[in-house]
């Protein structure tokens, strides 16, 4: 890869505190209690192709989504966009041009639009705010291209948002982000919340804008089914790391990782009808208290002492990287071959 | 023109109207709180007499009885006064005084702990922390004490004189000062839950500063439970005022309030001229009913969750 990615992260980290206030701890006798929201993640995302993160809940997707467009502040490494770094707020503040360039869509189409604005207010607030076009009638029309370009009638402009259903709620609130004319779109699960039929709808909006107007999208979501019609890359996360990345057609045939192997394990598909899924064994661990070594190693079928023992670093492997000790010693028994007994 | 019939059409077909237009006794109320409000406001031209006009008093005229009553005039509908004053129309004036020091205290109010509120909820960390102490120690004092203190600084401050001159502006202050906390923690709460809400959060990627986002989509979204804690503090600010009126820290004679009228009737009620005391009694009774009345109304009419 010759090219400078669009966005590239390094050794991103970010830790909440979540201890009691402290005359609690004083009189309970407790410590600091503090989570690893995000713990040390890698990746780089080219222009124009779409990163999907994918992960249980709480293995701290999101938050690197929110780390990203700025909502938290790392607690420690880079993040580097075009060549400029905007890990630090203070950084951050001195290149406003960046945060115009990303924009975000997020998951609760009911919580993510003002229910006291009309809709063209919402649309035209990154218009206003950056003041990209001054007139009233201008902005009038640029609201109504925008919203016409997601599907939905330029007349809508005057409803309050209490009045569309959740899959035109999120046509709302790409058509927002959209309005500041992004190259970059963060987009935290934003089919989660929608039925199933709508979500292919917002999924195909979303493919056809990235070829339009060539955006690249950073894709969170925990559906496997979803990621794999969406992304070019695609990385796995568990509990705070990154434990595996690929691009889509390697990571679906030939999955390294026995967390990923037992995620798509678990998808049904119409081949496998008849014979027993491996469902999602076990839990995610607390956060609060991760196991040592690699955080898998209780649910891994394949752990072994060095597993528990040892944080597994990132291999390369033909198409993407791995963080496995068990790919490392070359203990992975074939993919498939274990599904079809 | 065709705007304002879209608003009274919407306003017609909201849910409100329709609690309203259901609910007999809030009908009634109100009509009672804009029947006080007409005459309070109107009382220069709707009054019979004008209470405080010394020319056209007549010491002769004192003590009149109500009309119903033997000795009663038909010009002097609830009797007069030891100074020959016609008590409806001292009942007008005074609740005009009544309502506007209600009012403006709770808009004072309003406005501090909305405010305060706003910037300890959305701020958080130490500044939150400072405020709402500040409130958790004011509401361990009872607004009357609070009030009286304003009051009584002021007082020693001004001198007596100055301060029966400016007596409306601290009484104002004075009850201000003793509800902002309610605003101010009702304020808080909400903006804790609408600051993490994913507009909010929008509104941050965008680039929106702070302060900015705080008052355009915030604020709006937090102001629905403190337009009925008004409702309801308009009248417990109207009954503030009287008690400190009545306690004789409040409105001098000369700018009477239901409350003043109340204390200075109250010295004829054993010698047998019990209406001098008993209508501005009756008169701030049934307004701060109907006041409250229409409050708890609005809260539940305003409370999905209660519908």
């Amino acid at each position: 890869m010759s090219k400078t990615p669009m966005l590239s992260v390094t050794n991103l980290k970010r830790v909440f505190d979540v201890s009691a206030p402290w005359l609690n701890r004083m009189l309970e006798g407790k410590g600091r209690s503090i989570v690893r929201a995000v713990d040390g993640v890698n990746f780089s995302i080219d222009k124009g192709e779409t990163f999907s993160l994918v992960g249980e809940s709480g293995c701290g997707k999101s938050t690197v989504a929110r780390l990203i467009v700025g909502l938290y502040e790392p607690s420690d490494g880079s993040i580097n966009f075009e060549g400029v770094e905007i890990g630090q707020a203070a950084t951050r503040a001195k290149h406003p041009e960046i945060q115009g360039r990303m924009q975000m869509i997020f998951q609760d189409p009911y919580a993510s639009l003002n229910p006291r604005w009309r809709v063209g207010d919402i649309v035209a607030e990154p218009l206003r705010f950056r003041r990209l076009l001054k007139s009233r009638a201008e902005i009038q029309t640029r609201v109504g291209e925008l919203l016409a370009q997601v599907g939905l009638s330029p007349l809508d402009a005057r409803k309050y948002p209490h009045e569309f259903s959740g899959g035109q709620r999120q046509r709302i609130s790409i058509a927002r982000a959209l309005a500041g004319e992004p190259e970059f779109l963060v987009c935290d699960e934003p089919t989660s919340a929608l039925d199933v039929s709508v979500q292919a709808q917002i999924l195909n909006l979303m493919k056809e804008l990235q070829r339009k107007l060539n955006l690249t999208y950073l894709f969170i979501s925990h559906n496997l089914a979803v990621v794999y019609h969406v992304s070019d890359k695609v990385g796995v996360m568990y509990l705070g790391r990154l434990v595996e990345w690929a691009d889509t057609q390697t990571l679906f045939e030939r999955p390294l990782h026995p967390y990923t192997r037992m995620l798509l394990d678990a998808i049904p598909d119409l081949d496998m009808t008849g014979r027993a899924r491996t469902p999602v064994a076990g839990e995610v661990p607390s956060p609060l208290n991760p196991p040592p070594g690699c955080s898998f190693h209780p649910r891994c079928p394949l752990a072994n002492e060095r597993c528990r023992r040892e944080v597994p670093k990132a291999l390369p492997v033909e198409g993407g990287a791995v963080a496995c000790h068990a790919v490392e010693e070359n203990r992975l028994p074939p993919w498939k071959t274990q599904a079809a007994a | 023109m065709s705007l304002l019939a879209e608003y009274w059409r919407r306003a017609r077909d909201s849910d409100i109207w329709y609690s309203f237009t259901r609910n007999k006794l809030v009908m009634v109320s109100a009509a009672i709180t804009a029947i006080f409000f007409i005459s309070a406001y109107g009382a220069p031209l709707l009054a019979p007499h004008n209470p405080f006009d010394l020319a056209s008093l007549d010491l002769s005229d004192g003590f009149k009885p109500p009309v119903w009553e033997e000795g009663g005039e038909a010009k002097f509908l609830f009797g007069t006064d030891d100074q020959g004053r016609d008590i409806l129309s001292t009942i007008m004036y005074g609740s005009r005084t009544s309502l506007s020091v209600g009012f403006l205290a709770v808009i004072f109010a309003m406005t501090l702990g909305i405010a305060l509120g706003l910037i300890a909820g959305y701020m958080g960390g130490a500044i939150d922390a400072f405020i709402m102490r500040v409130a958790d120690v004011q509401l361990s004092f009872p607004a009357i004490l609070i009030a009286m203190l304003v009051d009584g600084v002021t007082r020693g401050l001004l001198g007596a004189d100055k301060h029966s001159q400016a007596a409306i502006t601290v009484l104002i202050v004075s009850i201000g000062l003793s509800y902002w906390v309610q605003y101010a923690r009702t304020v808080r709460g909400q903006v804790l839950v609408e600051k993490n809400k994913e507009y909010v959060q929008a509104a941050r990627v965008i680039g929106l500063p702070g302060p900015l986002i705080a008052l355009r989509h915030v604020l709006p979204n937090v102001l629905g439970p403190v337009l009925v804690i008004a409702t309801i503090n308009l009248a417990l600010a109207v009954i503030t005022e009287a008690t400190l009126s009545f306690l004789g820290v409040g409105l001098p004679p000369t700018q009477p309030s239901l409350g003043t009228l109340i204390n200075t009737g109250q010295q004829f009620l054993l010698s047998g001229e019990w209406w001098i005391t008993i209508f501005p009694g009756a008169a701030l009774a049934i307004l701060v009913l109907s006041v409250n009345l229409l409050g708890d109304w609005l809260r539940d009419a305003l409370n999905p969750k209660l519908r």
